[in-house]
């Protein structure tokens, strides 16, 4: 019985490794669970947000922020890239990364530099490089606010030190379960959004003054896109890594299969050879 | 047919809050504010304290810390930094909050103390500390 035991133990071992995808998979669609429902739950504020903004895009302030205000000239655009911490997770970190690559290259083929900051693990290793301006890793499956204003930080400062003309965030959209969606959104300046109910002269009494509450409206408003991406972006991680682990443990269950036929027709060739030779040795004497 | 004013109260976290309301008071940057429906538009900072608002069926209110507070004509929208129900504060939390905001203004090397933070955190567990004994569930002082 050639190569019997060699092939029980490659059994054994693939066996044991499908256990530890299954329960990856079953930790993964728990988290997945609670991710969603953390992304859902700041997805109001967002929007509550946004349309804040949008009636003071719309509005006729006395005080421009300057993050309402495009740039002419572009010298040098900054990214803040979003991504997961750990991998076994498919593709997602891949195709996320090579949509930031085309993006970025596109800049380059301008002759514009480029500024990167990046949440995850996995964004630092790869885009260390370029030089990264800033960094947070580690935030854990339910990330706060108050661990990523310093970075976000960073790129703010950069910007309004002219720095940076632009702040692009490069995240994961969560389409559903089986399908993330890396996309590229234009944080500053930010794009404004045409009202016609709001088109007549019309501007805000302002508490204290307006400057104060324009720049605290701004900065919440960002940090309020960029926590919607990290938030989503983790519901976006677990999902993947549900996908993957789910189907490494389907081949992993194939490859037993394959496995326990090759073995079983080893067994049996062994048997009919031993019996042949009985009667064959019966014959011979 | 008493008017009324679209509420919106959110924090980053959850949405607390989103009617319609016959009057609010808010507790803004330079003082409380009532607004009543077709008020002018405003914006305004907001501190921590207390959120009234009045539906038709009596008057709720909502804690806030923070944030920003917007204002047109039929619509009120509170991005709050961290807010909560009245019913979910928590006296013993608040307290801890205070004396541990109170042991880091005082304990540590100055130098590398965030006062602004503290503080802020140290106003926030005071007001709900506040709020709480208003709407009676503390008692005493």
């Amino acid at each position: 019985m050639a190569g019997a035991k060699e092939i029980r133990t490659q059994i054994k071992s693939i066996q044991n490794t499908r256990k530890i995808t299954k329960a990856m998979e079953m930790v993964a669609a728990s988290k997945m669970r609670r991710a969603q429902d953390r992304m859902n739950a700041s997805r109001p504020y967002a929007q509550k947000m946004r349309s804040v903004v949008g009636h003071v895009a719309n509005g006729h302030l006395e005080y421009k922020h300057p993050y309402t205000i495009e740039r002419p000239t572009v010298k040098k655009v900054g990214y803040i890239i979003i991504s997961t911490d750990r991998g076994l997770c498919g593709g997602l970190n891949v195709n996320l990364f090579k949509t930031a690559f085309q993006d970025i290259a596109k800049w380059k083929a301008q002759g514009v530099e480029v500024e990167i900051a990046v949440f995850g693990n996995k964004a630092a290793n790869t885009f260390r490089r370029y030089g990264l301006a800033a960094q947070k890793t580690h935030m854990g499956d339910a990330p706060k606010i108050a661990d990523m204003v310093g970075t976000i930080k960073v790129m703010l400062d950069a910007y309004a030190e002219g720095k940076i003309d632009r702040l692009y965030m490069v995240e994961n959209e969560f389409v559903n379960s089986m399908t993330q969606r890396p996309q590229v959104t234009q944080l500053i300046p930010i794009a404004p959004i045409k009202d016609e109910a709001m088109n007549h002269y019309w501007d805000y009494i302002y508490e204290p003054e307006s400057k104060g509450v324009i720049d605290a409206l701004m900065q919440r408003y960002i940090e309020s896109l960029v926590y919607q991406g990290v938030v989503e972006n983790v519901a976006c991680e677990m999902a993947a890594r549900m996908v993957a682990m789910k189907s490494a443990s389907d081949n992993a269950g194939k490859m037993i299969n394959d496995l326990k036929l090759v073995y079983n027709k080893a067994r049996q060739a062994a048997i009919t050879q031993e019996i042949s030779e009985i009667v064959g040795g019966a014959a011979a004497v | 047919m008493a008017s009324t004013i679209q509420l919106e109260v959110v924090t980053a976290e959850q949405k607390l809050f989103s009617g319609l309301v016959e009057k609010v008071v808010a507790p803004g940057a330079m003082g409380d504010l009532g607004i009543y429906p077709q008020h002018t538009q405003l914006i305004s900072r907001l501190r921590a304290g207390e959120l009234k608002y009045t539906t038709p069926e009596g008057t709720q209110s909502l804690f806030v810390s923070g944030g920003v507070l917007e204002v047109q004509p039929t619509l009120v929208t509170v991005l709050a930094d961290t807010g909560m129900r009245a019913e979910d504060l928590d006296a013993q939390a608040a307290q801890d909050a205070i004396k541990h905001a109170e042991d880091a203004l005082q304990g540590k090397d100055p130098e590398d103390l965030d006062y602004e933070a503290i503080q802020a955190e140290l106003e926030a567990a005071k007001a709900q500390m506040e709020m709480l004994h208003r709407i009676g569930k503390v008692r005493g002082r």
